[in-house]
């Protein structure tokens, strides 16, 4: 079947550094994947593509790029699915990560968010013979962070990310949760502080479900990014503005039926917390010459005793 | 300039054991790849590992002599006695830096069955085991602030007065050539199975390692033995674990019947991954196949268990086939998955060469003989990955200094700068998948010496070519197009020593099947074979031969 690829190149070496998109038409195998396409394009059209690859089979994390403006593993991405009726593809290489030529990025922000969740069994005790006792469903629920094969995808698509370079990403929180999930680390609360008091930490997080959608494994990095708020929470972690900012949240639509804008920014910042009240004086003053400024009293949703209910009949099944 | 005191090619499962082992001996070492470790092959392995855990009951000996059985008797008995009796306590080491793997009620480690053995001894966690172990070396790597050259391409060991020195490589992200010096070197670079085509094997599996020792004049042994595993997926090569069978599935023929009941009665589907390959081989070939496959039946385990117990099975099946396991059977062939032979060493790692040890996929201790049991390839790693470490903090004790040569760099750095100036050729892909099918149809499941000739024959062709091809990328930023020219060279290497030791061998054993000689002759061939590189032989190569060690299980037929 033919296929039309259209990659994005980038070679350092070139003067200016500028990338270029290169177009190639060629006839594959019916049942070939985008890996395989790009293969045979390096293999039998132009041998300067670079990009990487290791074990067509899903386990590795190496071919990590964009199809059609989204991160994907191309080695589980088939040619029909993407491409049924012989549309062009555009390949590029993965987002917020830095590019070393073409398709191959550097994974080195990658890693460093990994390293800074120390991600390595802390026990409080090694066994002197045998193992560590723990559940069978205990080991299986690890499994969900385990599928991570750091192809860097989510990465690639965070949204955060893409205006908050200190924010430790998806990848690395979902492999923290690995730990405090873990019935042998004996240092839950410790990471569950740190991660919720770090800057750039577990609140940064925006729920935009990015993450969710591109992994390729099934790890769903913001649900584990959800479960470890929550776990934060309920280990006390409260003085944090994510903690403000949730439960100002929840109040304020339960109460008014609508979201208080006012009070969210206000709760969030903390009552006390002068400086970062100063900082919101700028904002708060722009939005209110361009008339964008939510009134300083909530006006309550007709509906709002209906809201009141539903939070009622949710929290009554819990 | 590049220095420590050991240096390690490879980090996967083998590498990166050694490396903690050399670590905590607080000795300076760095870990060189040509991928980040976390890519590494033995992220493939998907069924288990194998332990006897006395504990519960098991005897080491018991997995020692299925071992035996399982490598047709070609293993030598002294090196599985090592590997079956540390077995146990190298498992539970990897649970206690932090490995999950599935439990039993009682909150142990719990097993499945798996292929060769009657004890179910095969530790696991779904089927994403190698998985699940190398990322834990990695944390383990990175909690120990382990160096690693990552995405470095070796391409020459330095080797002064006999002795290895350290390496030449390429730091792929700038193109810029480098020496490292070293005390000692282990190799653990990992199988040469695109030497085939198709292979289960990732597109990195080219044998770089076992072609570095060979170049070095240290023999390859037993490289005939060639594990086809009895199920990969059909068109794409996949492979589909033993777990699949090991937890129950049955392999059908195109009429539906179990065929296994006519080779192995007793052991059925579970019979040793040669035995299983002929029999499937033998149906597709006598037309009792389905478009050159056979089925692989799981649907009687049932949704639940197949999702919770195999689910990267699942997963692979339904994405690249279509296929739901629960409600279709499989259709599955048998694929190039494994090299039993290589790089010959003792059971520290050592090879003949005073500084180089060799462990994992690309070294024979020899604990496979002629066919490797499944589950056995993890366990074979972190007990020898971490023997080879040991050994080699005590070798570079009497070692005072490092090499002060600087030649083999220079010598590189003009060997390859005359690959890029090579005027426009074939290209590196055309000769490799010539060589890779003649290899495959050469030295298949089954064997015969025409075939075999085949092979030698297309070989020939393929060294006369080798020569002439070219490199279409010039630059030096990430030029995988030059490795893949190196990587080539190393293959062709590989094959070379595959198809001297099958045309060597005159008997039928494990993995080496010859149609023309379908008996095992321990009179005559209860012994190694041995090839060393040697330039001045017709084929490049010299073939010597040894015994086989024996110590306390007698070869008798085998019989599954």
């Amino acid at each position: 079947m033919l296929v039309k690829l259209k990659i994005k190149r980038f070679d350092p070496a070139d003067s200016g550094g500028k990338t270029w998109w290169q177009e190639y038409d060629i006839d594959v195998h019916p049942d070939s994947t985008v890996l395989d396409s790009l293969i045979q394009i390096r293999e039998q059209e132009d041998g300067t593509l670079a990009m990487r690859c290791a074990c067509r089979a899903s386990i590795c994390g190496s071919c990590g790029m964009r199809v059609n403006g989204s991160a994907k593993l191309v080695c589980k991405t088939r040619m029909v699915d993407v491409a049924p009726n012989g549309e062009q593809l555009t390949i590029e290489p993965m987002g917020n990560q830095h590019v070393i030529r073409d398709l191959v990025v550097s994974l080195d922000t990658f890693f460093s968010q990994i390293k800074r969740v120390e991600p390595f069994l802390k026990p409080s005790f090694v066994p002197e013979q045998g193992e560590y006792i723990a559940s069978n469903k205990s080991m299986e629920n690890l499994l969900t962070s385990m599928n991570c094969i750091m192809c860097g995808c989510c990465v690639s698509d965070c949204t955060v990310l893409e205006v908050d370079a200190n924010f430790i990403g998806p990848a690395a929180l979902a492999k923290a949760w690995r730990f405090t999930e873990d019935p042998r680390d004996s240092e839950r609360d410790e990471r569950l502080k740190a991660l919720n008091d770090e800057d750039g930490g577990m609140w940064d997080c925006t729920r935009c479900m990015k993450c969710v959608e591109v992994c390729p494994k099934g790890v769903a990095p913001m649900d584990r990014i959800m479960e470890l708020r929550e776990a934060a929470i309920a280990a006390g972690n409260t003085n944090t503005s994510g903690y403000r900012h949730t439960e100002s949240f929840y109040n304020s639509v339960k109460k008014n039926g609508r979201l208080d804008e006012t009070r969210l920014a206000l709760d969030s910042a903390g009552w006390t917390n002068i400086p970062r009240l100063l900082d919101l004086a700028p904002i708060g003053i722009a939005a209110m010459r361009k008339g964008k400024l939510p009134p300083l009293m909530p006006h309550k949703s007709d509906e709002h005793k209906n809201v009141k209910y539903l939070y009622e009949s949710v929290e009554g099944e819990s | 300039m590049y220095e420590h005191d050991v240096l390690i090619i490879g980090g996967g499962l083998a590498g990166l054991r050694a490396a903690v082992e050399v670590t905590r001996a607080g000795v300076d070492v760095a870990v060189i790849s040509k991928v980040h470790p976390v890519r590494s092959h033995s992220n493939a392995a998907q069924g288990g590992i194998n332990a006897p855990l006395t504990d519960r009951g098991d005897k080491w000996e018991g997995h020692a002599y299925d071992t035996i059985k399982g490598s047709d008797f070609l293993a030598d008995q002294d090196a599985v006695e090592v590997m079956s009796s540390e077995a146990g306590e190298a498992v539970l080491e990897l649970e206690r830096m932090g490995v999950i793997f599935s439990r039993g009620d009682d909150g142990k480690l719990g097993t499945r069955a798996f292929g060769g053995q009657k004890v179910a001894r095969t530790f696991f966690i779904g089927a994403i085991t190698g998985s699940a172990i190398l990322h834990v070396l990695f944390e383990q790597s990175l909690k120990l602030g382990l160096n690693v050259y990552e995405e470095w391409f070796v391409t020459k060991l330095i080797i002064e007065d006999g002795v290895c020195r350290g390496v030449v490589a390429i730091d792929l992200k700038t193109g810029e050539m480098h020496t490292i010096k070293a005390k000692a070197v282990i190799m653990a670079a990992g199988g040469a199975g695109r030497v085939f085509e198709p292979s289960t094997n990732a597109l990195i599996c080219t044998g770089d390692g076992l072609s570095l020792a060979y170049r070095a004049g240290v023999p390859l042994m037993d490289m005939e033995m060639i594990q086809y595993h009895p199920t990969t997926l059909a068109r794409t090569g996949i492979l589909m674990s033993e777990a699949a069978r090991g937890e129950g599935a049955y392999l059908l023929n195109a009429s539906g019947e179990r065929f296994m009941e006519k080779t192995a009665p007793d052991y059925m589907e579970l019979a040793s991954r040669d035995v299983v390959s002929r029999a499937e081989q033998t149906e597709i070939d006598e037309g009792r196949g389905i478009d050159g496959n056979v089925l692989l039946d799981l649907r009687h385990l049932g949704r639940e268990f197949i999702e919770q117990r195999l689910g990267y099975l699942q997963e692979v099946s339904v994405e690249f086939l279509g296929i739901d396991m629960a409600e279709q059977p499989v259709p599955v062939q048998p694929g190039m998955h494994y090299i039993m032979g290589g790089i010959k060493t003792d059971v520290n790692g050592a090879t003949n060469v005073p500084g180089l040890y060799a462990a994992g996929e690309c070294a024979n201790v020899s604990v496979h003989g002629a066919n490797r049991l499944g589950a056995n390839s993890l366990l074979d790693t972190v007990v020898f990955g971490r023997r080879s470490g040991a050994h080699a903090v005590e070798y570079i004790k009497g070692i005072s200094g490092h090499s002060k040569v600087e030649k083999d760099l220079t010598a590189e750095k003009t060997r390859l700068q005359a690959l890029l100036d090579r005027p426009k050729g074939e290209r590196v892909a055309t000769i490799r998948d010539d060589m890779a099918r003649g290899m495959t149809k050469g030295i298949g499941v089954f064997r015969d010496q025409t075939s075999m000739e085949g092979a030698l024959a297309n070989l020939a062709n393929v060294k006369s070519r080798i020569g002439g091809f070219s490199i279409e990328n010039k630059g030096k930023v990430f030029n995988t197009d030059l490795m893949f020219g190196l990587e080539l060279e190393f293959m062709v290497d590989c094959a070379e020593a595959v198809v001297a030791g099958a045309l060597t061998r005159k008997e039928s054993r494990g993995a080496h099947f010859r149609t023309d000689i379908t008996e095992r002759d321990d009179e005559n061939w209860l012994k190694h074979t041995l090839v060393y590189k040697d330039e001045t032989q017709e084929h490049g190569n010299r073939v010597e031969t040894s015994d086989v060690k024996i110590t306390q299980w007698e070869p008798v037929k085998r019989v599954y």
